[in-house]
């Protein structure tokens, strides 16, 4: 009788201590999965899309060679969001309970991102964005368990600062018609006003559009020096280069706010010469992005875009933080993810309380063809905005930011 | 008498000349369905890829046909590509309706929607895969490159626009020409009206309609062709575009020949205005002035009830 006591203790004690080691590397499920949820098929499949996938499963494969995190299985799976809010909100639903997905990256279309971090934020998993470019992501809809990572629109209007201080005062918008073109056109208008310049105009064009001719006659006859361009991909290509065609690139400056190297290698050298754009990313930066995107383009047989660059780095950066902290839980990898500075070779700086990773932001001005030593050789490098100066300051419109 | 509308004279005439070069582009868009719709009573969804393929033919030819073959240097240049990719692209169609379209004739319109639909979605997503979806860029040809400066109306008009607007409108009043005019035309408007008849009387019927699929395929890539120096060559450049053209082809009545050419312009034109004085709706103009000509005409403007 005693000994089956004995027996029973023996074994409650193993069971304990068990338990116990378990606690101590809490892995959810035993398997690390991220979701890579993205534009698959749809106007941003270049820029991010497959390219994203490629991107997560290089920094799972750079993190440890038998793609494990504190002896557990990482593991990848992805779906293609169409660019639709429901479609996002439904698949990241899905994923979370039914496929136990920790971490969601990408979520390339603001309307998009903002879905799926309301779902993560009700089921307490983590959300990192790369893709989509609205400020409100770190401001009014700013949640616990975001980080955005790449850019947003404030960045984008901050970099066209040195454009305006130069004496370029006078802009004119051609703004595409929906949320992101909205708030590209509000955030940059904001630096134009505050730098001493005027907005002289703005016109709206439904999204997408393919001629853009009209709307850059009525730019043209405003008579500012900038016309900036409020949209993005397709409508950017075909802004750009319709432009070129009715002769007013040679007398007013012509400003894409929102441009990718993809976007750049479809137009041409011969069509984007000469254009100022900005990125947080290029891959002929230095000796680390130079050797990152190479491995990426042996892959992919693309260079990277910002977005892509992104994707891997917050995909290796959640990683360590798992590693670091011996946990998935997340509260603690946000905490751990936005104690300390982050250097991985791509990105450098910190993130702060309301999701925003600080970093630089750079301004690149288009290579003539003459100057490219080759396809994907296309910017040059023109100013660099230190992460302080680059980013909105902290607003208490974040429910994180406490009000002072 | 311009001051109230908030815009010049010469800005309007600007303006007018942007829409009517879209205009054409509608015309000869909506005019190759008509010519298939008044045939074969198949409501061509794959339009909208045919003219992309033309696009990317006149792409490839240019920039990737010389790497293909060994000689890099050797290129398809724009004046051929303006011939070829019609030809080639109306021969894809004609082994369509050989092979499919034509075994759903005795079967309602929808099967025909759909089986086009369907299609256009399997092109693009071939070549959404093959060359992704930013596209490509390609120049227009060294003679229609630079423009002319019109300085009354403060404008400087590219040529290469100009030609979109000689060459599609010649295409199309030469197509008109064409059924309205000519024996074959006849021909081919008796098999609209009665094909039976016709078939009785010795035409064969089967090989016309074959070659009217045909031919508005190529008037589809003839499009597609035009429209490359202008729009990035990309997989979804026709699915952008031919929504509003179907709405053309309603609008005009459908079927209708000259119907479509007029309306394409019409509409070119009118979308041109909105975009100057209330860009917004630029995109739902057309819709608009869809439903109340459904409501007034069910016919369309120039349709006849059958």
């Amino acid at each position: 009788m005693k000994q089956k006591t004995l027996v029973k203790a023996l074994a409650a004690l193993f069971v304990a201590s068990a338990a116990g080691g378990a606690f101590a590397q809490k892995i959810s499920d035993d398997v690390v999965r991220i979701g890579v949820l993205t534009d698959m098929s749809g106007t941003y499949s270049d820029l991010a899309g497959k390219g994203s996938v490629v991107a997560a499963e290089m920094a799972v494969a750079d993190f440890s060679k038998n793609k494990t995190v504190l002896g557990k299985k990482i593991e990848i799976v992805s779906a293609d969001h169409q660019n639709k809010a429901d479609i996002t909100a439904n698949k990241a639903r899905e994923w979370i309970d039914k496929d136990r997905v920790d971490v969601i990256v990408d979520l390339v279309t603001t309307s998009a991102a903002l879905a799926a971090m309301e779902i993560a934020e009700q089921k307490n998993k983590i959300t990192l964005v790369s893709g989509a470019a609205s400020l409100d992501i770190t401001r009014s809809k700013c949640t616990a368990n975001n980080v955005h990572w790449v850019y947003d629109t404030y960045n984008l209007g901050k970099a066209r600062e040195a454009l305006v201080k130069g004496g370029k005062k006078t802009w004119f918008f051609v703004t595409a018609d929906y949320t992101f073109g909205h708030n590209l056109e509000r955030d940059t208008a904001a630096i134009v006003t505050a730098n001493g310049g005027t907005v002289v105009g703005s016109v709206r064009h439904p999204f997408p559009g393919s001629d853009f001719s009209s709307f850059l006659l009525k730019a043209q006859s405003s008579g500012a020096q900038v016309i900036g361009l409020a949209n993005a991909g397709q409508d950017t290509i075909n802004s750009v280069k319709q432009a070129a065609e009715f002769g007013i690139s040679q007398k007013q400056t012509i400003v894409p706010l929102l441009t990718f190297i993809t976007d750049v290698h479809s137009l041409g050298l011969r069509a984007a010469q000469g254009l100022s754009v900005s990125e947080s990313f290029y891959w002929d930066l230095n000796d680390q992005t130079r050797a990152w995107s190479r491995r990426f383009f042996d892959i992919h047989k693309r260079m990277p875009s910002m977005v892509h660059a992104g994707v891997y780095s917050s995909v290796m950066n959640y990683l360590k933080a798992v590693e670091a902290t011996k946990s998935d839980d997340t509260a603690t990898v946000m905490a751990h993810l936005k104690s300390k500075p982050i250097d991985d070779g791509l990105f450098k700086g910190n993130i702060r309380v309301d999701g925003k990773f600080d970093h630089d932001f750079h301004v690149f001005e288009v290579k003539k063809p003459a100057e490219s030593k080759g396809p994907w050789d296309y910017y040059k490098l023109v100013a660099t905005i230190p992460a302080k100066d680059a980013s909105a300051p902290l607003d208490a419109s974040c429910k994180l930011v406490k009000k002072s | 008498m311009f001051e109230w509308l908030g815009i010049t004279p010469q800005a309007l005439v600007a303006q007018l000349l942007v829409g009517l070069i879209n205009g054409s582009f509608y015309a000869i868009l909506s005019l190759g369905l008509a010519v298939i719709f008044g045939l074969l009573n198949v409501i061509n969804f794959t339009h909208g890829a045919q003219y992309m393929m033309g696009a990317f033919l006149a792409w490839i030819g240019l920039t990737q046909l010389g790497g293909w073959v060994g000689k890099p240097d050797w290129e398809v240049n724009y004046w051929v590509a303006l011939v070829a990719a019609p030809l080639i692209v109306g021969a894809i169609g004609i082994l369509i309706e050989r092979f499919m379209l034509k075994r759903l004739y005795h079967l309602d319109h929808l099967y025909g929607l759909l089986l086009t639909f369907g299609l256009a979605l399997v092109i693009e997503g071939m070549f959404r895969h093959w060359y992704g979806i930013s596209g490509e860029s390609y120049s227009a040809p060294e003679a229609l490159q630079g423009g002319i400066r019109l300085e009354g109306l403060g404008l400087f008009l590219p040529k290469y626009r100009l030609w979109v607007i000689v060459a599609s409108l010649t295409v199309c009043l030469g197509t008109w020409f064409v059924i309205e005019r000519t024996k074959l035309g006849n021909y081919l408007r008796a098999g609209t009206e009665n094909p039976k008849l016709l078939q009785a009387l010795g035409v064969n019927v089967p090989l016309m309609i074959t070659l009217a699929y045909g031919f508005g395929v190529a008037l589809a890539a003839f499009a597609g062709v035009l429209a490359a120096p202008v729009f990035q060559v990309n997989p979804v450049m026709g699915s952008n575009l031919i929504i509003v053209v179907f709405a053309v082809v309603v609008i005009g009545g459908m079927g209708s020949i000259l119907g479509s050419i007029v309306t394409g312009v019409g509409l070119g034109l009118l979308e041109g205005l909105t975009k100057v004085f209330y860009p917004e709706a630029s995109s739902v103009v057309i819709f608009v002035i869809m439903a109340i000509v459904l409501l007034l005409r069910p016919a369309g403007l120039f349709g006849k009830e059958r």
